[in-house]
């Protein structure tokens, strides 16, 4: 090799270049000498140097990893695959598939010599094209080339044939149209011996799946029997030195043929009942003792929960992973995370069993496994153990990580979202996270927040209260400095005077100045934003009004505001003096509290929050039935709740079989006992759960024994005079309110009337109005005429209209339905939809 | 009347619509089917890069299976080194980054990392770590870092006889290196 450095070749070896660009001590230096070989390698190419292309390749290759552009190297490239001789070609293809991709126009010259070298008569050759092809194939080469690559298929030489396999894979990928071409060939390779071979092919069989529907029929009638004899022989095989790897031998193989089967059982019971005996065999006769073995056992356990296993089998699956989780090593524990997540939607309950566990895990000191943990815990949580998991994960933010805190915090923030209890709940856990790490939170979760307090008239001072205090204890969280300032704006006499206190508040002293106070520490602070100064002088403004006593003062902090650099705090500043002082007539008026937000918005997006939740935690059939309950303003009833609660406490592995708990409270006793029944409420109800026999004796009967819905402590729903159901207001906007009655014929638990009502808040007049209504699949729906198409504005008289509705699943799955209203107003289209999923349970 | 049915038709493709995505569980098996085999179509392939960085965090070898322009993958190799490399024993060897996994082993000075998919079986991959490097070991004997410096081509040569495509296709040594022992002794 010495002979190489010669005066006359271009450049360095390759082992001097490297050396060079080793002891090259900047990045500066490095460059240079990279520099300079290019130049030298595009010299050599422009001469159309012979002898040294193949190191000039490798060069390029080295530069190309280090980062660096190496354009002018591809049509090398392809002179050296045109050239005849195998190191030649060798290096080119290395090259081709290292600095080209599909994407460039210069792949489509090479063409012609892949096609050469798949017909060549050199195996290797024949390897190297087939290679290639399968790396960087595009659509068009994979049409042109499909026939090489399929005759190849049938080659005597495993090598061809593992490749080829694996080729065909790129090509269906890019054409599946040409899947079932090879359907046939697919599954005739897995009669093969060699491992490389049957690897390919299974992976072949996966992409055919996938591709085509038909293949997938195709491969399950034809190839099943030959996957388990496959998967019997590797697994029984007695040691196989080429392919062991830990005492296993060849867990790739292992591998991919269980994620084969995965596909082909997937909702297919005779071809999972086809191949339970072997993965039982596989997941008990498995050593899980070394990380090959574990390995298996993995992907096993993935297949299956998959598949339509027996519940024999799932236990089994379950247990691996309980095991697993307990294992020291955390790569075992990541994967058992990793596992359970795709466990939850075959068996809750299973998984629920292990949630001290995966607690902990969120905890861990590794990244990795927390994050996986905390996804899981999310999923995890339902309405029955909504609040410990939360108090734990807040309890945990306040130690946790900094560069945790943000997943952490947005995960709490949608857990307490979806399953807002009470709205006291939810505002003490929202005021908990802004206090622990306000920084982190979302700009929609503290509007959502603040939307929430706008409605909740009788929560407004207690929600100023507890955020004055906490603004005292943290003032460094930025979402929690806002949504206080906005508080005290709005709300300041409620700080001030201690008004609507709830029962177990002690109240708290603060003046008018504290207030002012407050927000001006919050305005003066170096690290406040400009939209956080914005809000404390809107907030200034609003007590100037509210403590007039104050109002001198108010105006010289604003006033020291008017020359501020930022120009909206500036004009802000400006105008504000401006109010206090010279319009006094129109200040008090002006600066009124807010009026109440409106929720729509917010409860679309709500509606779409909490469907995820029901999803995700509920695929149980038998779990809490009716979900959980939300009523349009935002206060959550949730019936089945506390009985759950009760019956999680005794044991969790129980299964909820509660189904349909409640007939809402018979009119004449909610009369006599008023909301003041809330606290009996979760034990009267709980023993009429048990059946739903008793279910139907008691909805017959009317009987006023049964009240099992607790009412939470706000804003009960109107109670409609008639009916045994609460009438719910299910859709309102600014516009329109629709409210639902419902009525149930005796002896047909199934079939509900809705009698809906419509009434028009707007100032002008409805014309054209049409409801229109969805369902599920599982509910059957009849719509009669509505009264009339015509909706008088203002609310002044309503249309109604009656819906019949049957719920197949009765007491399995709750009501659920979109709507879609269309009207005309002064002759413009206006188009309204929402979902209801407030319905009282039990229709 | 007839109006009214018409239009709950209709409607009713809206419901699916909207419920494909958040009834999964909840609305029946068909659409779950469904949803898993869609996330089966994310799994485009298995491995998506090898890649040896040194403890400095220069990279020794980079193999994509789909394409990255230069910059892309400066920064992605630049990322998810720092990522590992921050890294103690103790702690597992898989990172979450972007939309694919990290799988990596360390040997000696040089770490080893495999980009995959996140259905694939990341203890697998971990074995597939193991193998490429007894293979090296079996043809180097003892490989070290310069080995791989010095004999990139031959390396790049073996990681293809096992991954093409981003599919493991190999997994007997002897086969694995066969071809290149062939070259070298006709050469």
């Amino acid at each position: 090799m010495d002979l190489a450095i010669n005066p006359f070749s271009s450049g360095t070896r390759l082992r001097d270049m490297i050396r060079a660009i080793r002891a090259c001590k900047t990045a500066a230096e490095e460059r240079a000498v990279v520099r300079r070989e290019c130049a030298a390698i595009r010299a050599a190419i422009s001469e159309g140097d012979q002898d040294y292309r193949h190191r000039n390749m490798a060069k390029l290759m080295f530069i190309h990893m280090l980062g660096y552009p190496t354009h002018f190297g591809q049509m090398e490239c392809l002179k050296l695959i045109a050239a005849a001789g195998f190191p030649e070609k060798r290096i080119g293809y290395l090259g081709l598939m290292l600095l080209l991709d599909e994407r460039q126009e210069v792949l489509m010259l090479v063409t012609n010599s892949l096609k050469q070298d798949l017909n060549h008569s050199n195996q290797f050759i024949v390897g190297l094209a087939l290679c290639a092809l399968g790396n960087i194939c595009s659509a068009e080469m994979a049409r042109d080339l499909a026939l090489e690559v399929e005759r190849l298929l049938q080659n005597r030489d495993p090598n061809t044939k593992k490749k080829a396999a694996l080729c065909s894979i790129r090509i269906v990928r890019k054409v599946p149209d040409l899947a079932e071409n090879f359907m046939s060939a697919a599954a005739s390779l897995l009669k093969e011996k060699h491992h490389g071979v049957l690897i390919s092919a299974v992976q072949l069989c996966m992409e055919l799946c996938k591709a085509s529907h038909e293949a997938l029929e195709y491969l399950r009638k034809n190839c099943l029997e030959g996957l388990v004899r496959i998967l019997r022989d590797v697994s029984n095989s007695s040691y196989a030195p080429e392919y062991d790897i830990g005492g296993i031998t060849d867990p790739f193989l292992h591998i991919r043929v269980l994620k084969l089967m995965r596909i082909l059982g997937q909702g297919d019971a005779d071809c999972s009942e086809y191949i339970n005996d072997i993965l039982a065999q596989v997941s008990t006769k498995t050593e899980s003792n070394k990380n090959a073995g574990n390995a298996i056992l993995y992907e096993c356990v993935e297949t299956i929960m998959g598949i339509e296993a027996t519940s024999g089998l799932r236990v089994l699956a379950i247990n691996i992973l309980g095991r697993f989780l307990s294992n020291r090593d955390n790569n075992i524990r990541y994967v058992a995370l990793n596992m359970l997540m795709k466990a939850i939607a075959v068996d809750t309950q299973a998984v629920q069993r292990h949630r001290a566990t995966i607690l902990e895990c969120v905890k861990d000191a590794d990244v990795s496994i927390r994050k996986r943990a905390l996804e899981l815990v999310y999923l995890l949580v339902n309405d029955t153990n909504v609040k410990p998991l939360t108090k734990e994960l807040v309890d945990y933010l306040e130690v946790s990580d900094q560069e945790f805190k943000e997943d952490l915090t947005a995960n709490i923030c949608s857990i307490v979202e979806k399953f807002s209890l009470d709205k006291l709940w939810y505002l003490d856990q929202m005021f908990r996270v802004l206090s622990l790490a306000g920084n982190y939170v979302k700009d929609d979760v503290w509007h959502a927040l603040i939307v929430l307090m706008s409605n909740a008239s009788e929560l407004q001072g207690y929600s100023v209260r507890s955020l004055y205090k906490a603004l005292q204890a943290s003032g460094e969280q930025e979402s929690l400095v806002r949504v206080a300032v906005w508080c005290i704006g709005e709300y300041g006499e409620m700080l001030v005077n201690n008004l609507s206190m709830l029962d177990m508040e002690e109240p708290i002293t603060v003046t008018e100045s504290d207030a002012v106070d407050a927000v001006e520490a919050v305005l003066q602070r170096y690290s406040a934003d400009v939209t956080t100064r914005a809000m404390c002088l809107v907030s200034l403004l609003k007590l100037s009004s509210r403590f007039p006593p104050t109002s001198e003062r108010i105006k010289d902090i604003v006033a020291q505001n008017k020359g501020n650099t930022v120009l909206e705090l500036q004009q802000r500043s400006i105008e504000f003096s401006s109010i206090i002082q010279r319009h006094q007539s129109i200040k008090s008026s002006l600066l009124e509290r807010m009026p109440v937000l409106d929720e729509a918005n917010y409860l679309v997006k709500r509606a779409a929050s909490i469907q995820a939740a029901v999803s995700s935690v509920n695929s149980a059939p038998a779990a809490t039935s009716g979900g959980p309950l939300k009523l349009p303003n935002g206060v959550a009833k949730p019936p089945a709740a506390p009985l759950a609660d009760l019956l999680d406490l005794s044991s969790d592995d129980a299964p909820v079989t509660t189904s349909a708990p409640t007939t809402a409270p018979n009119d004449f006793l909610q009369d006599l006992l008023g909301i003041g029944l809330t606290d009996s409420s979760p034990i009267g109800g709980a023993p009429s759960t048990s059946t739903d026999i008793l279910m139907d004796l008691l909805s017959i009967g009317s009987s006023p024994v049964q009240n099992g819905t607790p009412t939470s402590n706000f804003s009960l729903p109107a109670i409609d005079e008639n009916a045994a159901y609460p009438t719910i207001t299910a859709f309102q906007s600014a516009t329109l309110r629709i409210t639902f009655s419902f009525k149930k014929q005796p002896g047909k638990p199934q079939e509900t009337t809705i009698n809906a009502s419509f009434t028009n808040l707007a100032t002008t007049t409805f014309t054209d109005f049409v409801f229109q209504a969805a369902v599920p699949k599982f509910i059957q729906l009849r719509l009669d005429p509505a009264s009339s198409s015509t909706l008088p504005a203002s609310g002044n008289g309503s249309v109604t209209q009656s819906l019949s509705v049957t719920n197949n699943q009765h007491g399995q799955k709750p009501l659920a339905m979109r709507i879609r209203m269309s009207y005309k107003v002064n002759g413009e289209d206006r188009l309204e939809q929402g979902q209801i999923s407030n319905f009282p349970a039990g229709l | 009347m007839a109006k009214e049915r018409r239009s709950v038709e209709s409607l009713s493709d809206l419901w699916r619509a909207g419920a494909e995505q958040a009834h999964r569980e909840v609305e029946d098996d068909g659409v779950e089917q469904q949803r898993s085999k869609q996330a089966g179509r994310d799994d485009e392939m298995t491995i998506r890069f090898v890649l040896f960085v040194n403890k400095q965090g220069q990279t020794r070898l980079a193999q994509y299976y789909e394409h990255l322009s230069l910059d892309e993958r400066r920064a992605l190799e630049g990322e998810i080194v720092r990522k590992c490399l921050a890294r103690t024993d103790q702690q597992c060897s898989f990172v979450e980054h972007r939309n694919y996994k990290v799988v990596y082993r360390r040997y000696a000075s040089l770490f080893f990392l495999v980009g995959v998919d996140n259905d694939e079986n990341e203890l697998a991959i971990l074995e597939f770590i193991h193998l490429f490097v007894e293979t090296m070991d079996r043809h180097f004997g003892n490989v070290c870092e310069l080995d791989i410096m010095f004999h990139l081509e031959k390396v790049h040569f073996m990681l293809e006889e096992m991954v093409m495509n981003g599919c493991i296709v190999e997994t007997s040594k002897q086969n694995i290196l066969a071809p290149i022992q062939l070259m070298e002794k006709t050469s």
